[in-house]
Formats: C-alpha cells, sequence, structure tokens
C-alpha cells in the first residue's frame, strides 16, 4: 500500500471532500475577475501563475480597483506571506527530496494541499513515498483550481450582481480563522489588524492592508512579550 | 507598471514564499522572534481583509442593522467558533446574507 501509485492515489481522494469548497472559489474568482475587467486570457494566467485563491481574489479586487502594479505585489505578498509557515512546517519532510520534487511540491503547496500534506505525513511516520501523497492532493486541487476558474470565466457575465458571491471571500477568512485564534496575543493581532484596516480604508494607493497587516503583527508580538 | 509584470511577479514572489524554508533557507535556523512575527501574519491578515467587507459599504464605515453584510458576517463567526468547520460557515454567512437582502430589502 505504500507504493507511489497507491500514495498518489490516496492524496487524490483525500482532497475529494475539500474541492466541493475549491470549485465554487475558482468559480467565483472567474466571475469576478472578468467583472473587474481583466482579459479572459489573464484571469486564467493568474491562476496558472499565482495559484493561491485568497491571493487572486484580492488582486482582481485591486486591479478592478485601479490599484498600482507595486500595491498589487505587496499585497499579493502580505496575504500569501502565511504560506512561509507551511513551507517551514513540511521542510523537514521533504529534505532529502531532488529539487525538481521540492519545486513542484512548493508551486502546490495552497492552504489545502498543506492542511492534508501535513496530516499525512504526520499519522504515517516513515511511511515511504509520502511525498507521492502530498502530489496527489497538490495535482487534485491543481486541476479543480484550473477548471473552476475557466468556468467562472465563461460564467462570468451570467451572474446576477445581486447575489453577493464576493462576500464567499469574506466568509471563507472567517472560517479559516476564527478556529485558530488561540492565544490572547493572536486575537489582538487580529483585532489590531482589522480595526486599523478600516481606519485606513481611505488611504491612497490602496495600502490599507499593508498597513494594517504590519500594525496587527507589532500589536501581537507587544501582546505576547507583555503577557509572558 | 505592465499587468502582465504584476502577475509574474506576484507569482514568482509567491513560488519564493512556497519555497522559501523548503528549499532557499533549509539551513537557516529561523530566530525565535521572526517565528513568532510570522505566527502572527494570518490572524492580522485575515481580519485586515474581512473587517472592511463587514464594516466598510461605499467608502463609509456601515454599522447599523441595515448593514447586511455586518449581521451575515457575525452569524458567521458564530457559526465558525461554534463548530469549527469550513462549509457550515460560508453556507450559514451566505444564508444569512441572501435572506436579509430578501426580506430587509
Amino acid at each position: 500500500m505504500n507504493t507511489a501509485r497507491a500514495q498518489f492515489l490516496s492524496g487524490l481522494k483525500d482532497t475529494s471532500p475539500l474541492l466541493i469548497g475549491a470549485a465554487p472559489f475558482g468559480i467565483i474568482y472567474g466571475v469576478l475577475a472578468t467583472g473587474a475587467g481583466i482579459p479572459v486570457v489573464m484571469a486564467q494566467a493568474i491562476s496558472l501563475i499565482v495559484f493561491a485563491g485568497s491571493a487572486q481574489f484580492i488582486a482582481a479586487q485591486l486591479i478592478g480597483a485601479g490599484a498600482s502594479g507595486l500595491v498589487i505585489v505587496l499585497t499579493t505578498f502580505i496575504v500569501n506571506l502565511r504560506h512561509a509557515l507551511y513551507s517551514a512546517s513540511v521542510a523537514p519532510y521533504v529534505k532529502d527530496l531532488p529539487r525538481t520534487w521540492k519545486w513542484v511540491l512548493s508551486y502546490l503547496l495552497t492552504d489545502e494541499a498543506f492542511a492534508v500534506a501535513i496530516a499525512h505525513y504526520r499519522d504515517n511516520a516513515g511511511e515511504p513515498n509520502r511525498h507521492w501523497y502530498f502530489l496527489g492532493a497538490g495535482v487534485s486541487l491543481w486541476g479543480t483550481w484550473q477548471a473552476s476558474t475557466t468556468v467562472g470565466i465563461f460564467l462570468g457575465t451570467e451572474i446576477p450582481h445581486e447575489w453577493s458571491l464576493d462576500f464567499t471571500l469574506a466568509l471563507s477568512f472567517i472560517a479559516l480563522l476564527v478556529p485558530v485564534l488561540r492565544t490572547r496575543a493572536d486575537l489582538v493581532a487580529a483585532l489590531v489588524g482589522g480595526i486599523v484596516a478600516v481606519a485606513a480604508f481611505g488611504l491612497p494607493y490602496k495600502l490599507g492592508l499593508i498597513l494594517a497587516a504590519f500594525c496587527g503583527i507589532g500589536a501581537g508580538m507587544l501582546a505576547w512579550r507583555l503577557g509572558k | 507598471m505592465n499587468l502582465w509584470l504584476v502577475v509574474i511577479a506576484a507569482g514568482v514572489l509567491t513560488f519564493l514564499i512556497r519555497l522559501s524554508f523548503i528549499s532557499l533557507l533549509a539551513n537557516w535556523a529561523m530566530p525565535p522572534l521572526a517565528q513568532r512575527a510570522l505566527s502572527f501574519v494570518p490572524p492580522a491578515v485575515m481580519t485586515a481583509i474581512v473587517f472592511p467587507e463587514l464594516l466598510v459599504r461605499g467608502g463609509d464605515l456601515a454599522v447599523g442593522m441595515d448593514n447586511h453584510r455586518l449581521t451575515a458576517g457575525v452569524i458567521a463567526i458564530l457559526v465558525a467558533w461554534r463548530f469549527k468547520k469550513i462549509m457550515p460557515t460560508i453556507v450559514a454567512g451566505m444564508a444569512a446574507l441572501w435572506l436579509l437582502q430578501y426580506y430587509a430589502g
């Protein structure tokens, strides 16, 4: 059962419940991107090149709002910085793999792929070929994301604005965030980040998110220091 | 700036973040303070995205009962806190928003 093939298939299988969540997001991203005036080819290319759902949502909003390129790139960086935590968590498990494997698995390291892969690594200590499981999980999410983006792009104008599908972005973050707020310092970081983002909403160049992230991180550090 | 350059830069940066500790910094022991700072990135960034979505309508602060996104968001937060599951949270939030839009205008 530890053959590369069995591991790969089991990675595919274990991600299937997550696809029910990922597919609608891909569709909604496609709808939002074309709605923001992004050309069809570019909307799909963003899914291929960036391959990070929430960052793509924000980027589409920023492009639609006419934000500058620098702000779009910096905001994407801040929104995706959490992936460094994932990278650090899986690093010990993939350290002996050849470089090509590391690059491919890094490209596929999304929130969902990380959640499934790290659980598998921890629950099956010492088993060979676990990187094939990781690859299976990543490929299944990748394929779903690309296909659902395409569907969204072509549905684009068919979906009425009144459905408020863009609200799923906020809801997905609420769903990801609320359960992981464990310490008081986490809560402080979250509240300060949120309040600064609202206060700084009118800031020129859409710099509010970047400023809010830095304030939230700083406040979290301070709360952690004071609480020790 | 050309939008294609922006997309490629965003993609390369995202890839480098994911590759960071797997390859680029594999032998670098991150200082504990930096680890701590990194651990506050998800809460700070996620609320920085969520709060304006719930509290700012048309560029202005909106905290009244007529702000349906705020009410639906609070319901979603309660569901997320109680059940700790992604799909129920999203379903509850969207259902609340649709009902409020339909019945409360």
